[in-house]
């Protein structure tokens, strides 16, 4: 935990809070224009290409800290289970767009390294 | 009046309702795991089964849930877990305003309704099932699709929640949350200005790790989001 007035969410109430908050914006995202339609049909074309690049810019930013942990050495860095799994995934990924296969690929790669190669 | 054909045919289903449902269930392959990994994730986070199924009633977006799971998990502040959910979800704006003609004939209350069932998925087959098949009834096609997802979100919440109070820690079943995210981005960065949006809110993140707050994911996420702007820009 850092920074002491920051509200660490480590019981119900905060977490809740969380949960209704969040829960509140996605709706209030998702009934926008359909409420609205009549008075704004459109998107604006600048927000437009905005949101265009929120999915792959958010889902990187929480693949990859999950993946690379930056080390003293490239090598230390590169040598790690987690990482390895993630690259033997998305090579998955790309080729079958398939969930099942994605986890199913990076989940026994893991195991096989964790348990087995660098055990 | 005559009773709808359709609806004798299928017993408690209508045919437009069940052609969502119908559509939808290929996809559901693809949410089940993703269902799972929110509950497993949930009892990572500290959250029990009645919080973790509220989250999923509640919000509903799986990205999301996932990203607020994986910072309450690492005491992230209030502020923080609920700025990043809200980025993640950003998106579903687009879906409101591309799916709004669609529902311009119903109720504001009964509208209301159907915004609740608004996903990726259930967005992306109703737009496309429209566009193929105009006489297809709007709301009860999209209430079948949106309702499938709804269910299985569910009910593979629960699961994933009994499942992660089950299995070791040593298993790292929580690594199966950043490749349900792999797979989601893979196909996500399908030109030039959004493969460099998501190589720079990735490595982005990786070098904020140690930002306070937690705040390397929505540092990430901005500057990716930047960087395929001007990606954009240059390009033209």
């Amino acid at each position: 935990m850092t920074g002491g007035s920051a509200l660490p969410l480590g019981d119900s109430l905060e977490v809740w809070v969380a949960i209704l908050l969040i829960g509140v914006a996605t709706y209030g995202f998702r009934i926008s224009f359909i409420h609205l339609f009549g008075r704004i049909d459109e998107v604006p074309d600048r927000i437009k290409r905005l949101l265009r690049y929120v999915p792959p810019a958010v889902l990187a930013a929480l693949v990859l800290p999950d993946l690379v942990t930056l080390r003293p050495s490239v090598a230390a860095t590169l040598v790690d289970e987690r990482l390895i799994a993630g690259v033997a995934a998305g090579a998955v990924a790309w080729r079958t767009e398939n969930v099942m296969a994605t986890i199913a690929t990076g989940m026994v790669t893991l195991w096989l390294f964790r348990f087995v190669v660098f055990a | 009046m005559t009773v709808d054909g359709d609806r004798l045919a299928d017993g408690l289903l209508d045919g437009d309702v069940w052609a969502g449902v119908r559509d939808m269930s290929p996809l559901l392959f693809g949410i089940v795991p993703f269902a799972l990994v929110a509950g497993i994730a949930s009892v990572d986070a500290g959250l029990g089964l009645v919080e973790a199924v509220g989250m999923s009633v509640i919000v509903f977006a799986g990205a999301s849930q996932l990203a607020a799971l994986d910072l309450i998990e690492s005491n992230a502040p209030l502020a923080v877990v609920v700025g990043t959910a809200i980025v993640i979800n950003l998106r579903v704006v687009m879906y409101s305003a591309s799916i709004a003609p669609h529902f311009a004939e119903y109720g504001r209350r009964f509208r209301a309704g159907l915004a609740y069932l608004l996903t990726d998925q259930a967005y992306a087959l109703s737009v496309a099932e429209f566009e193929a098949n105009p006489e297809r009834s709007r709301w009860r096609y999209y209430a079948g699709a949106g309702a499938a997802l709804w269910v299985v979100w569910q009910v593979g919440t629960v699961v994933g929640v009994v499942v992660g109070a089950s299995v070791p820690d040593a298993w790292g079943l929580t690594f199966a949350v950043p490749l349900v995210f792999l797979a989601l981005l893979v196909p996500a960065m399908k030109d030039r200005p959004t493969t460099a949006a998501g190589v720079a809110g990735g490595t982005v993140a990786v070098v904020a790790g140690g930002f306070p707050l937690n705040l390397g994911l929505l540092t990430g996420a901005v500057s990716g989001v930047v960087v395929g702007l001007l990606t954009e820009v240059v390009g033209e």
